[in-house]
């Protein structure tokens, strides 16, 4: 196994350790404030020091790693499902179905996702279904683009017709043939697409659009950090940690994956 | 008497790739001035690795590890990198097998010829230019100072691979270097290119050191070869000697396998035996229904054929002659424009020109390239075992026996379990012969089924499919461009060019007495071993005619 | 050639007139229109019908997206229900900060990441390569706004190299306005070069593998040559894309930025009216970003033939 590929399940192992507990125990209660306690700097008793109400870093991190890696998960499950039926759908159909779903994608791709997902919270209402179902949209478009050109390089194969000239059925041929083979770049785009939720999701709760405070998430810890930089640091360094670690956690497995399914290395 | 220097001698090279293994192990050779030697080899003999270690090219982590390679008595082998630069292009050249990825395509072809001029000579714009120019018309491009402002998209591939000569002849090298510089073209645009490359090389006193693994060209281009062999040398000396006398039992089988055989004269089908397939007028047109490249023009036009049971009929022409059109339009995966086909005496085309399913069962197909026949993912039992679904009265007991009794039958019996990247190149064809053959079927399309594999693998193949035809009596259209292979399988030829049947008749008949000029080029271009008895009067003929 | 341009062309207005209809569409499904959102809960009936009969609120859907785009045509993007000022005039003086901010961190990222991206891929798995890489997955890992606190905090705060808040133009003091761009052109820049350097590394690689850059070589080309006449063109063409790609999503992207800086751009101008719920402003910002994006992939493909000559045939 590849080193970047250790790296990154490593810091899923970290992460998605720290969420899991999170959901269930966390050293204080993340919302417990203790005014006496404001701002104190990591030591013994709070691992990475309090925040401006005196709550422990450490446990909102974690409850924020559920809230986020909830988030994601989710998102990426529910427009990776969608963006395949539609692709699928697009890719084998053609004619005017095809086209008709390629217009309304391209108009949806001239948009930047993070701008698409803007305009969706603002529509559906900010908070965590609101979050989930703008960005899901948001990059529906992309996944299905990416979905229907895996299907079409694949019913170019020769074993595609192959199987038509065995007498397979059409949705045989698909379900059997086709969609197995498509799994690999769908697959590598899914981990890419984790990475791009969660910086999304973090933005839009930076920008005070995502999961509304007492609550915490990455993103709006770190927003709320801004004032208090000069004099608490911490308070910006993990959030911000958290976030890039997830990132590069996506990249490099992302990489890994794209290394394992090069078409070429298959055929070599 | 002092022994003159050899332009090239290479002396007992040995070629590490990464991992330290051997790819070339120990590899000798020598080359006159202006001589045209060979340098045989099936895939995995180190031939191309070992020539491209005269230019030092090796791709990256390759390297030489022992050996000398002496030009004209100066070893490459510790020459600096400057001075390499300065023999590349100027006295050695290289020409490279596949011409869609060996020219620059984001060049003009007049900046990409001249840039070698610019680096080794003096000469000014206009001088290189006319230059550019003399050559291109040299090598029959037509206007050539048009092609010089071209792109290389623009060009066939046998155009491409001239201007490529063009563009490594105008330094006029000492050595050339010409790795399967045909291997991807067509039987006529081979032939086209290396009668250029001859003359050219004559004219301008090269010495040529063609890479193939074409034993027909060599015995036609070459005054020496060399065999390699799993990175050795297996046997070598003067072309002529070597395949009229072979030492060695690999020599022998390669020179066996690109031979001209008598071909099936000894099995003739009974003129009365039963058409499994006839075709009417049979017309192909892309554009109107599929989304074709070729707006509306016709692929296959007014073509009729019948196949009797037990017969292989070959279909032969050269790329855009329509043949493999025609056989996928007979198996139902292109519709007909017009036309009628008749599958064991019924009518099987439905309203909308496509044919019917129940027909498309009877009626398999073996594919050209077995790296993209086979799905990836799924296991060669699996692979074999799918077409049986389709077969209802069949027990799932003697589904699974059938399954392992095909695959005894290709010599592929134990491998049920493995994937298709697990296999060679030979194997995964037979599993595709095995896939088209798990249902008897009554008729067998294949699609140039040995043009992607060596020649020793070829003869196997086509022999396999000779034998499967004898026990089993189905029919076989059998595309080809190649000639060798058609003489050894085909009962009957059909000739097509530009969409249409220009000759058709028994195999012997048509390869032997040529009536069509078409045919009689397409005769004269196939690189083949030895002489059998029909073939010189046609190569003659056609030098006759227009 | 030029039916490829009039191919792209016809293709670009198509989508522009789809980016139109989505972004009517957007604004039209959130919940309350314009005119109740600016009376607020004080207004009366009366009021509000007059003030949607004023709007053409009270026209169905179609008939106000006419009206819509025939405005738009002629330069008329609503005004803001905030402020009372005209969207366009509004919109376009906060864009320019962000343009500034996005194209100079752009074109830093395209010149140090392609020579640096065609670098690692020549001496592909060696320690530099390996580096290189590395480098650059740890920076596209990091968010924007992370960065930007970090670089705040190091050349604003501890060494006070730079003015941490503010803004002023450049019209008015060229060197002061320079000091509060140097972060947030640095920050998105080193982003960028994490992006670039591995996609031009990457389709370097493909290239270096053909066989013209053997042939190349077998002219006795020095490498210097092979790389950036036969390498560096056919590597470049995939690149481009992608940096049109990244254009529209920093335009996209650049409210996290502008917060961090806060600087008076066109992405904190869109936060600002979404919490206003200055709807007209909104509308006017995703049609911009929406129609610069299609304009940047036009001028993109526009500029692809010169790098890879077969598109324009195609």
């Amino acid at each position: 196994m590849k080193l970047n590929l250790i790296i990154g399940l490593l810091i899923v192992l970290l992460l998605g350790g720290a969420a899991l507990i999170g959901a269930a125990w966390t050293p204080y209660h993340p919302m417990q404030l203790d005014m006496l306690n404001r701002l104190a700097p990591p030591s013994f008793g709070h691992w990475l020091g309090t925040d401006e109400f005196g709550r422990d870093v450490l446990s909102r991190l974690m409850a924020g790693a559920t809230t986020s890696i909830a988030i994601a998960v989710t998102t990426v499950l529910m427009a990776v499902s969608a963006g395949m039926i539609i692709g699928l759908v697009s890719g084998s159909v053609r004619g005017w179905t095809d086209r008709g779903l390629m217009a309304v994608t391209d108009a949806l791709l001239a948009f930047p996702g993070i701008l698409l997902a803007l305009a969706l919270i603002v529509i559906l209402g900010a908070g965590r279904t609101g979050i989930i179902l703008a960005l899901s949209l948001a990059y529906l478009p992309a996944v299905i683009r990416i979905v229907r050109s895996a299907v079409l390089s694949i019913r170019e194969k020769e074993y595609v017709e192959a199987s038509q000239v065995i007498g397979n059925s059409q949705a045989y041929t698909m379900f059997v043939h086709i969609l197995p083979n498509c799994l690999a770049p769908i697959s590598v785009m899914a981990t890419s697409m984790f990475g791009w939720v969660i910086l999304a999701e973090s933005a839009l709760s930076f920008l005070g659009l995502g999961v509304a405070p007492p609550a915490p998430t990455w993103g709006n810890m770190l927003s709320a950090s801004q004032p208090y930089f000069e004099r608490a640091l911490w308070l910006s360094l993990a959030p911000g940690a958290c976030i890039a670690l997830a990132l590069l956690a996506t990249n490099l497995i992302g990489d890994a994956l794209r290394d394992r399914f090069d078409p070429r290395r298959l055929q070599a | 008497m002092t022994a003159q220097i050899p332009l090239l001698d290479v002396r007992n090279i040995e070629i590490q790739a990464a991992n330290s293994t051997s790819i070339v192990k120990s590899v000798n050779l020598t080359l006159a001035h202006g001589a045209m030697a060979a340098l045989v080899g099936e895939s995995g003999s180190g031939k191309t690795m070992a020539s491209r270690s005269v230019l030092r090219l090796l791709p990256p982590g390759v390297r030489m590890t022992r050996g000398e390679i002496l030009l004209e008595g100066e070893n490459l082998a510790e020459a600096s990198e400057k001075r390499m630069r300065q023999l590349r292009g100027r006295s050695l050249g290289m020409i490279f097998q596949e011409p869609m990825v060996s020219l620059n395509p984001a060049m003009s072809v007049g900046a990409q010829m001249a840039e070698a001029l610019r680096l080794h000579t003096s000469l000014s714009r206009q001088e290189i230019r006319q230059l550019c120019i003399e050559m291109l018309e040299r090598v029959r491009i037509s206007n050539a100072a048009g092609c010089l402002t071209a792109f290389p998209h623009e060009f066939s591939g046998g155009m491409r691979q001239r201007i490529m000569i063009a563009s490594v002849m105008l330094l006029r090298p000492k050595l050339l270097v010409a790795d399967e510089p045909t291997t991807a073209l067509d039987t006529l645009a081979q032939r086209e290119v290396l009668d250029l490359l001859t003359e050219l090389a004559r004219d301008f006193n090269t010495a040529v050191l063609l890479i193939t693994h074409n034993l027909g060209l060599v015995a036609r281009y070459t005054e020496n070869m060399t065999v390699l062999r799993e990175g050795r040398v297996v046997e070598a000396g003067k072309t002529a000697s070597i395949i009229a006398h072979p030492y060695q039992t690999y020599t022998r089988k390669l020179i066996a396998a690109a031979k001209a055989s008598q071909g099936l004269a000894d099995d003739v089908i009974p003129p009365d035996a039963p058409a499994v397939l006839r075709a009417t007028d049979v017309s192909v047109t892309y554009g109107a229904r599929t989304h074709g490249r070729g707006h509306g023009a016709a692929a296959v036009s007014e073509v009729s054929l019948d196949i009797r049971k037990g017969e292989t009929v070959a279909v032969v022409g050269g790329s855009g002659s329509g043949k493999t059109t025609l056989g996928r339009a007979l198996l139902g995966l292109v519709p007909l424009s017009s036309g009628r086909v008749e599958f064991e005496g019924r009518n099987i085309i439905d309203g909308k020109g496509a044919i019917r399913r129940e027909a498309r069962l009877g009626c398999q197909m073996v594919f050209q390239d077995p790296y993209s026949s086979l799905d990836p993912r799924q296991r060669i039992g699996s692979i074999v075992h799918e077409p049986l679904r389709h077969v209802q009265d069949m027990a799932p007991a003697d589904k699974e026996r059938r399954v392992s009794e095909v695959l005894a039958e290709v010599g592929l019996s134990g491998l049920e379990r493995r994937l298709p990247h697990e296999l060679s190149g030979g194997q995964r064809q037979r599993v595709a012969i095995a896939r088209a053959l798990v249902r008897r079927p009554p008729l067998v399309v294949a699609d140039e089924p040995v043009s992607a594999l060596d020649m020793t693998i070829q003869a196997q193949v086509l022999e396999l499919i000779r034998d499967l035809q004898a026990s089993y009596g189905f029919a076989c259209l059998f595309i080809s461009h190649d000639l060798t292979a058609v003489r050894r399988v085909a009962h009957r030829v059909i000739v097509m060019e530009a969409g249409r049947i220009v000759e058709q008749g028994a195999t012997e008949d048509i390869l032997g007495a040529p009536q069509h000029p078409y045919t009689a080029r397409l005769i004269e271009a196939a690189p083949m071993i030895g002489d059998p008895a029909g073939l010189r009067p046609a190569a003659d003929r056609a030098k006759v005619l227009p | 050639m030029a039916t490829y341009l009039a191919r792209r062309l016809s293709m670009m207005l198509l989508t522009l007139s789809l980016v139109a209809v989505t972004v009517f569409v957007l604004v039209r499904l959130v919940p309350g229109d314009s005119a109740s959102l600016m009376l607020g809960e004080a207004g009366s009936l009366e009021q509000l019908a007059i003030l949607r009969a004023r709007w053409g609120l009270d026209q169905p859907w179609p008939i106000q997206f006419l009206y819509w785009i025939k405005g738009l045509l002629s330069g008329d993007f609503g005004v803001s229900t905030r402020t009372g000022e005209p969207v366009l005039a509004l919109i376009l003086a906060r864009f320019q900060v962000s343009a500034v901010i996005v194209l100079a961190a752009m074109t830093i990222a395209v010149l140090v990441a392609v020579p640096v991206g065609l670098y690692a891929a020549w001496k592909q798995n060696s320690w530099a390569d390996l580096a290189v890489v590395s480098v650059a997955t740890l920076l596209l890992s990091i968010p924007s706004f992370w960065l930007g606190l970090l670089l705040l905090v190091v050349f604003g705060l501890k060494l006070s190299w730079l003015p941490i808040l503010g803004y002023v133009g450049f019209g008015e003091d060229f060197s002061r306005a320079l000091s509060f761009v140097i972060l947030p052109v640095a920050t998105l820049a080193l982003i960028e070069i994490g992006v670039l350097v591995r996609m031009a590394r990457a389709s370097a690689i493909e290239v270096l593998r053909l066989e013209y850059v053997t042939h190349a070589r077998a002219k006795g080309m020095p490498e210097w040559r092979v790389l950036a006449f036969h390498v560096f063109p056919n590597a470049f063409a995939p690149t481009l894309t992608l940096i049109g790609l990244i254009l529209g999503n920093l335009l996209g992207g650049i409210a996290v930025l502008e917060t961090v800086f806060t600087l008076p751009g066109m992405g904190r101008l869109l936060v600002e009216s979404i919490f206003a719920r200055d709807y007209p402003v909104v509308q006017g910002c995703l049609l911009l970003t929406g129609v610069i994006f299609v304009l940047i992939n036009l001028i993109v493909d526009m500029l692809y033939p010169i790098f890879d000559p077969r598109v324009a045939r195609a």
